[in-house]
């Protein structure tokens, strides 16, 4: 009987292509999903609702940009910067989804080393990346700080509809939270994985669980996933 | 319909992770305060949202002193009334009972109903029940700040809700209260991260989806639902914040307050109630899946028969959940939104009856020729079905707009969605608590309080909610402080209003019962046994009862069957426990 019992997990867990392995894995036992761990389940489901709290964001600042009986500002116009004399439109904008975009690479490094157990790379490409983030950050408060300059308040801009002002702080605010918080967690990732954490199975501060080198691939995922955000955010408020 | 076995000769595959690692505590403090096991956080979670629940049930006696007996109880102004009514729904609606459902049912029964030690992320669910409690501060100390707790009404809807005139619009209430909310969605998020990945990831050894007990995929389908609801409210209580705080127009058009133009405009009011129903529809069957989950397993326990339809039941929640989503508008068929939309949301919302339907079927199927033990449990559920049968009808009058349009905004929607979401959720709630409670603490509740809790409870909710129907008929509008003016208001609805009230106090005071039995039977109930409803669940298979932390002692439980197997023709017993291999438990079980 204990011999069926491994023969019969051979028969009903051979991974079967497509749509009947996803049913297979549906109708096992323990696992919906075969070989995904608890943490990247749990990750995989917050970004789900994250990107329904975002969406509601992007879909109510459309909906307030219709409603709004005065004209939209010219966001080209809007987020231009002049450089040596040169007005160039969009181009701290342009920079900033350069820096973000490049981080995700960094950090898809970073996963790749950390599954190679490399302790060092891992950890470098990890805090190029919480730098690149924070560079975002700094560029993002800068950009806020011009628009305050010029007088765009959450009430008000002195070229049209209050709400650009409104939606713009909010959202891009909002976004900023995220990166700022995924650079905070980056680093702390980052100094686990350099003092060689996940290794020792140290146990965590607070949950006093082992962790593991996927906790970089979780990490990274929410930062992929805040690096797509910008992107809707790119095109939905700054190019529309 | 019958259990499908796992794999070829029905043998159950071995562990696929190694056992979880628990923390284990070292003092009182780390065990019944900051607790991490998710029976103490269950605990903790049921008794704030019923301490928020009796708050609520006394605000409600206040609106009923003041309908019943206009002018009598001179420190209920129209603003208090407003007050009452906001804070009464409010706190129902999110605070107890999505609270007492997902925070307290949920992390008791998922973690036990399928063979886990406990939840798969402790910590985080420790830290949802202290954001919870903060929630529940925070839009507490509403009450004692100046202006008083809002008076927007429980949707809030703006611009009214932010405005002069309107009770803690321009004073903290509102503030307190949107932040309040926000608090309880990030605490609540770290919850339902926690349930459904328990659910999808951590079942025991043979325990497939398709052998839950209801009850289980109930709690879970709602807590995915509240993931993906939540996020649209939250949206909405920044905006508002903002547009109360930083002055923004999100949601304010042109308006003058008080003679003056306001120095806002080209915001949209009707797009906070579109995030805020995209919330509150699903909201409504976040509350109903857990209730017909329990209420599935109760009516199975307690008529000693397997559950009718075990696939469709299943179906139908998850159908039910998924069209919960597309029905939002029907909420705003007054309000001024496209009448196109109308139509849309009236079709999708009448489909939502056939999914209820087979439901309600299902569980008269599975009663009938039953052996019905009428205990408390079984009457609370029977009472649930009746109430929900009733409720779900008039859905049907308010779900067609052109019956909505003249009934909206009367007594009859008030008595049509307490039928449906206050009344018969609660009474699963009650039954639930009476069918758990031996499991709880090891002892009974109280046999003969309970009965009386039950029929005070279920007719006196019927005498207050029937009238109400009558009422909305004949045009009284609800959320009104008093009536008078309104020559299509005969004087009898004066009487039926002070009748109302007098039932509402006098079942009222029988909660109050109930929670003193909750308290006595603590210490001197009956002691109950390990199964003394004689499941087949898992929960009632505990080594100890209660539970000790880590809920199994040193083996996890092996499922073998589904949750249903009574009245098994052949067995010893007229139940087969779901960790139990053969139908007799003579027969040696086989290795696996």
């Amino acid at each position: 009987m204990a011999e069926a019992a491994v023969t019969g997990r051979a028969q009903v867990y051979t991974a079967q292509p497509g749509l009947k392995g996803v049913a297979g894995d549906f109708a096992s036992d323990q696992r919906a999903f075969k070989n995904v761990s608890w943490g990247k389940a749990m990750m995989w489901i917050f970004l789900l609702s994250d990107t329904f709290v975002f969406s509601c964001f992007l879909i109510a600042y459309m909906t307030a940009r219709m409603s709004t009986t005065v004209p939209w500002p010219n966001a080209s116009e809007v987020f231009a910067l002049t450089i040596g004399g040169v007005t160039l439109p969009l181009i701290l904008i342009a920079i900033m989804t350069f820096v973000l975009i490049s981080s995700s690479g960094t950090m898809a490094m970073a996963v790749n080393f950390a599954y190679r157990r490399d302790r060092r790379k891992t950890a470098i490409l990890m805090l190029v990346t919480a730098i690149l983030g924070a560079a975002f950050v700094g560029m993002q408060a800068f950009e806020w700080s011009k628009l305050i300059h010029e007088g765009v308040r959450p009430w008000g801009n002195p070229w049209g509809a209050a709400q650009f002002g409104s939606s713009f702080f909010m959202i891009t605010g909002f976004h900023g939270t995220h990166v700022t918080f995924g650079v905070i967690f980056l680093l702390i990732v980052a100094r686990k994985v350099w003092r060689g954490d996940y290794d020792t199975e140290r146990r965590g501060f607070f949950t006093s669980r082992r962790g593991s080198y996927e906790a970089v691939e979780i990490m990274g995922l929410y930062w992929h996933f805040v690096d797509l955000v910008w992107v809707f955010i790119f095109a939905f408020f700054y190019l529309w | 319909m019958v259990d499908v076995p796992l794999g070829p000769a029905g043998v159950i595959p071995p562990a696929e992770v190694e056992d979880m690692e628990l923390y284990h505590p070292h003092s009182w403090v780390t065990k019944y305060v900051f607790s991490q096991d998710a029976k103490v956080i269950a605990i903790q979670y049921s008794a704030t949202a019923l301490g928020v629940g009796l708050v609520a049930l006394v605000l409600s006696w206040l609106m009923r002193l003041q309908l019943g007996f206009p002018g009598v109880f001179s420190f209920i102004d129209a603003n208090a009334y407003y007050q009452y009514i906001t804070m009464h729904g409010m706190m129902m609606v999110v605070y107890v009972l999505t609270a007492l459902f997902l925070g307290g049912f949920g992390n008791y029964l998922i973690p036990l109903m399928i063979g886990a030690r406990d939840m798969v992320f402790p910590y985080a669910n420790m830290l949802s029940f202290w954001l919870y409690l903060l929630a529940v501060l925070v839009l507490m100390a509403s009450f004692f700040v100046p202006g008083g707790p809002t008076g927007a009404g429980w949707t809030l809807y703006p611009p009214q809700a932010i405005m002069t005139g309107t009770p803690g619009g321009q004073d903290w209430g509102i503030i307190l209260m949107l932040v309040s909310l926000m608090i309880f969605i990030v605490g609540f998020t770290m919850g339902g991260l926690n349930y459904v990945v328990t659910v999808l990831q951590a079942r025991a050894r043979g325990m497939t989806l398709m052998r839950m007990p209801l009850t289980v995929w109930g709690i879970f389908t709602a807590s995915f639902m509240a993931l993906l609801a939540f996020p649209a409210l939250f949206v909405g209580a920044v905006m508002m914040l903002f547009d109360r705080v930083l002055g923004t127009s999100f949601f304010m058009p042109a308006i003058v307050e008080m003679g003056q133009p306001l120095e806002r405009g080209g915001g949209s009011p009707l797009l906070f109630q579109h995030l805020f129903w995209f919330f509150g529809h699903p909201e409504v069957y976040i509350v109903a899946l857990p209730a017909f989950g329990i209420v599935s397993d109760l009516i199975s326990t307690h008529a000693r028969r397997n559950i009718f339809g075990y696939r469709m039941m299943v179906w139908a929640i998850l159908i039910i959940g998924a069209l919960s989503f597309v029905v939002w508008a029907h909420h705003m068929y007054v309000s001024g939104m496209n009448p196109y939309f109308g139509f849309f949301f009236a079709t999708t919302t009448l489909i939502i009856a056939v999914p209820t339907a087979i439901k309600v079927y299902n569980w008269i199927l599975t009663l009938w020729r039953g052996d019905i033990h009428l205990n408390v449990p079984m009457l609370f559920a029977l009472g649930f079905i009746v109430t929900f049968v009733n409720g779900g009808l008039t859905g049907l009058f308010l779900g067609n707009v052109v019956v909505d349009v003249p009934l909206s905004d009367t007594m009859f929607v008030v008595a049509h969605f307490h039928m449906v979401m206050g009344v018969a959720p609660i009474l699963v709630i009650f039954g639930a608590i009476y069918h758990w409670y031996p499991k709880v603490t090891g002892r009974m509740l109280n046999d003969a309080l309970g009965k009386l809790h039950f029929w005070v409870t279920f007719l006196g909710a019927y005498a207050i909610f029937f009238p109400m129907h009558y009422l909305g008929l004949m045009g009284v509008p609800r959320r009104y402080h008093e009536m008078g003016g309104m020559a299509f208001v005969p004087p009898s609805a004066q009487t039926l209003n002070a009748f109302i009230t007098v039932v509402a106090l006098v079942v009222g005071f029988v909660q109050l019962l109930f929670v003193f039995n909750l308290i006595w039977s603590l210490r001197h109930g009956r002691p109950a046994g390990g199964n003394p409803w004689r499941a087949t669940t898992l929960e009632w298979q505990t080594p100890e009862t209660p539970p000790p932390h880590g809920n199994w002692g040193k083996e996890l439980p092996v499922v073998y069957r589904w949750a249903y197997d009574y009245s098994v023709p052949g067995a010893d017993q007229d139940f087969v426990p779901q960790n139990q291999a053969s139908i007799t438990r003579a027969a040696p079980e086989p290795a696996s």
